[in-house]
């Protein structure tokens, strides 16, 4: 036996709340060989990022190691003084966040940004090697034009080639270990298994260790040897990949496993001759005049029926939604709502009108306002548009709580800041039915929320559809949950309509090679699943 | 703000508060206090400190003390005046343009930054000229001239706020502009207009001094820090501090808001220590 690598033993860590410690992690054990990767699961809040980042003896700002061992390569972590550790970081152990976007310093090109870890801070090479290196590990990850893309700044080249850089600025010193933090999380499907891959491989050929930390099951099993699971700070099970697949034994474990398999009551296809609630006809739009980001589109939604737009960043979806409501006037085609053509500015058109169309937003967080409480923002659409006040409003405010599955008593007097994500996204639900409309524009409303919550949001979703005839225009990339509660699915492109059709019809093939690609691009629950993808566009 | 955030107040805020009080008391009850009248004549000219007149008197005879308490009721009221035009005429004006903005905003904006180009002191002494040194035109041009300030930044963190979803939200609902401003946006950008209403107000309390010290402020008789260290500033030649006890006073004042302005804006940052 080898010795290992990393070995994390009784890990206890504590954030500030006010002027209490709450543990973020209790007692979690890890070890870590090397070339191996773990990879670590959990949803938002177990603890996964703090446990990343305390591999490489750092804590957050408020965070504090409670208790616990740390060692790297024999090593005491916590003992390591500021200057050492520094010595390590980037160059032994580095680390790959979320956001490459937000972590790249906008001013600089790529290939400066490179060369500082290995040239300025750790002295390891000369500026010219590191700029050899830097381009055979871009050539490594697949990246266009390795030669040349250093020379572009952050601007200049996409989100997954960021990414890449990342991960090549991560690899410059060949580190011991590498601890990903979801970098695929911010992604398209189609750029993650470019991305996915692009990792692997490079991780593979140089042998490195590496933690990979996701919220996301297909993502891990393609990645991990081995897969750990927290829950709100503690491990709950860990085995290697394929035997954590075939029989997770835990029931948490279980339930994370089970969570794709939720599906809506099917529907009907509505008869030829029926109006629908909202006819998009024709519609083109644009942000400046001669370039177009909607062309030509047209899909009805129909009482009760669900359709799903799906399609990657910059397709157009959420445009689409902004036509719909009116924020973005078309500049020509009809939006029809029950038969009736909509003036296209929101200004133009009546509450009545407004009244009809609602919609609930990504990020719960921004989508409440802050500063008012649970009452006053349920109350305000009840007031504006039905002329409620007083007990009768009161009481409605406790109707709707309670259609959302939230206690009244306890959360009419709550303010955002109260609430988890899920309940968040509750009440952006509750807002939109207060105005009792007949179609609810649904913007990505589960992509930032975990799994096990974002079930609960669509089966709610679902529940209410049953019970009020309403109709759903979805927007998503999450073919997961196209496929649990669409009955007609629009896949967009470049703000073009490519296919659309009946749920069935839309999983089945033949299918359009944009569709074909988004839906081989979704990761599946089985190790194979990257290698053979990959093999099989190969052949194609 | 609760009573009991008060409790964790540093010192150097508590000082401030105090402070403030302090003034607030002496500038309602000056005509309690004060042992003269702000213009009457009592003694010979710069009679010294001690005896009768507790901190002497002017160059005409009038008690130094009484004079620094009507002076604290007079400056410090028409800079309060002054500012709480500029402060609500500049915030106004700077969340309009936020929510509407388009023309509304190029309008105002470019106005703003016309004004802001012109230095602010030449340009009030310039109107002053032009519109005679009445009360009314100082609190006028004073406050024109720093309602620009206020503009730029309750138009700026309305900004971060107007992008914002739950504003989307209200304007889908078909919300006026009333409601937008009132209460989606106010609410969330109150923190930091409160704190430059503290940091406002002592600069519009420094032009208000300046000017009335190079004669185009508040008019003689009537008692004014910013003038009654100009007519007593003779004295400095013989050694007196007499009219270091006017610009004292307005240090004094300025160093205090600055001190609660900044704990007010710590909090409201979020920081922790």
């Amino acid at each position: 036996m080898t010795e290992p690598l990393l070995t994390i033993r009784d890990l206890s860590i504590e954030g500030r709340q006010g002027r209490a410690w709450q543990p973020i992690l209790r007692g979690v054990d890890l070890e870590l060989r090397r070339g191996e990767v773990l990879g670590l699961i959990g949803e938002s809040g177990a603890g996964k990022s703090t446990l990343g980042l305390a591999a490489m003896g750092y804590t957050r700002d408020g965070t504090r190691i409670a208790g616990g061992e740390i060692t790297f390569d024999g090593m005491d972590l916590r003992a390591l003084g500021a200057r050492r550790l520094r010595g390590l970081r980037g160059r032994r152990i580095a680390y790959v966040a979320q956001s490459a976007a937000a972590n790249f310093n906008p001013s600089q090109r790529l290939i400066d940004q490179y060369t500082e870890a290995p040239v300025d801070i750790h002295q390891l090479r000369t500026r010219p090697e590191a700029a050899r290196e830097a381009r055979e590990l871009y050539a490594r990850l697949r990246l266009p034009e390795p030669d040349v893309i250093g020379f572009r700044y952050p601007h200049q080249v996409s989100g997954g080639q960021l990414q890449r850089a990342m991960t090549a600025m991560a690899m410059s010193c060949e580190p011991d270990l590498i601890i990903f933090d979801e970098p695929t999380t911010a992604l398209d499907v189609t750029t993650q298994i470019e991305v996915l891959r692009a990792i692997r491989d490079a991780v593979r050929e140089i042998g490195t260790a590496a933690i990979y930390i996701t919220h996301d099951l297909a993502v891990v099993a393609q990645m991990a040897d081995r897969i750990k699971v927290l829950l709100r700070g503690e491990e709950v099970e860990e085995q290697p990949t394929r035997a954590m697949l075939a029989a997770p034994r835990e029931a948490y474990s279980r339930s994370l496993w089970a969570v794709r398999s939720f599906r809506a009551p099917e529907h009907s296809v509505p008869p030829a001759g029926a109006t629908p609630v909202l006819r998009v006809a024709g519609v083109t739009a644009e942000y400046s005049p001669g370039t177009p980001v909607l062309q030509d589109v047209s899909f009805d939604v129909h009482s009760g029926r669900t359709v799903a737009v799906v399609g990657e960043s910059g397709s157009g979806k959420s445009t689409a939604a902004r036509v719909i409501t009116g924020l973005l006037p078309a500049v020509s085609g009809r939006i029809e709502l029950d038969g009736t053509p909509l003036p296209p500015r929101l200004a133009r058109r009546d509450p009545a009108a407004l009244r009809q169309v609602q919609m609930i937003h990504q990020s719960a967080d921004t989508a409440l306002n802050p500063k008012h409480t649970i009452r006053e923002i349920l109350g305000r659409p009840l007031r504006f548009y039905l002329g409620l006040r007083g007990p009768a409003r009161e009481a409605r405010i406790r109707e709707l709580l309670a259609d959302i599955e939230l206690d009244p008593d306890d959360f009419i007097g709550r303010t955002p800041a109260a609430l988890s994500g899920g309940q968040k996204q509750r009440i952006g639900i509750a807002r939109a039915l207060a105005a009792e409309p007949r179609l609810i524009i649904c913007d990505e409303v589960t992509s930032a929320l975990d799994q096990l919550v974002a079930e609960g949001i669509l089966k709610l979703l679902t529940r209410l559809q049953e019970v009020r005839g309403l109709a759903y225009m979805f927007i998503t990339h999450d073919l997961a949950t196209v496929r649990a509660i669409a009955d007609h699915v629009v896949v967009m492109q470049h703000g073009r309509v490519v296919e659309q059709g009946p749920k069935d019809e839309m999983f089945r093939p033949p299918h359009h090679p944009y569709t074909r690609l988004l839906l081989t691009s979704v990761p599946d629950m089985d190790p194979d699943w990257l290698d053979r993808t990959i093999a099989e566009r190969q052949e194609s | 703000m609760r009573l009991s955030d008060l409790r964790g107040m540093p010192p150097t805020a508590a000082f401030g508060l105090g402070m403030i009080m302090f003034f607030a008391v002496v500038a309602v009850f000056a005509g309690q206090i004060a042992p003269h009248g702000q213009t009457e004549i009592v003694g010979m000219e710069f009679e010294p400190r001690g005896g009768d007149f507790v901190l002497g008197t002017d160059n005409l005879g009038r008690d130094m003390l009484s004079r620094l308490v009507w002076g604290a009721r007079n400056s410090i009221g028409i800079a309060l005046a002054t500012t709480a035009l500029a402060f609500t005429a500049g915030a106004l004006l700077g969340l309009l343009a936020a929510v509407l903005g388009g023309w509304t905003d190029q309008l105002l904006s470019r106005f703003v930054d016309l004004l802001i180009s012109i230095p602010s002191l030449l340009f009030a002494l310039l109107l002053l000229s032009i519109f005679g040194t009445s009360i009314a035109a100082l609190v006028l041009v004073i406050a024109v001239l720093e309602m620009t300030r206020v503009f730029r930044l309750s138009r700026a963190v309305a900004m971060n706020v107007v992008v914002m979803e739950f504003v989307e939200v209200a304007r889908l609902r078909g919300e006026g502009l009333g409601w937008l401003i009132g209460r989606e946006i106010l609410p969330n950008v109150t923190a930091p207009l409160v704190a430059e209403f503290g940091l406002r107000f002592c600069f519009v309390f420094l032009a208000i001094s300046a000017l009335s010290f190079l004669g185009l402020g508040i008019q003689p008789p009537t008692a004014d820090w910013g003038s009654m260290v100009r007519e007593n500033a003779a004295l400095i030649t013989f050694g007196d501090i007499t009219p270091l006890l006017p610009a004292g006073a307005i240090a004094l004042l300025t160093v205090s808001i600055n001190f609660v302005v900044d704990w007010m804006l710590h909090r409201a940052s979020g920081l922790q220590d």
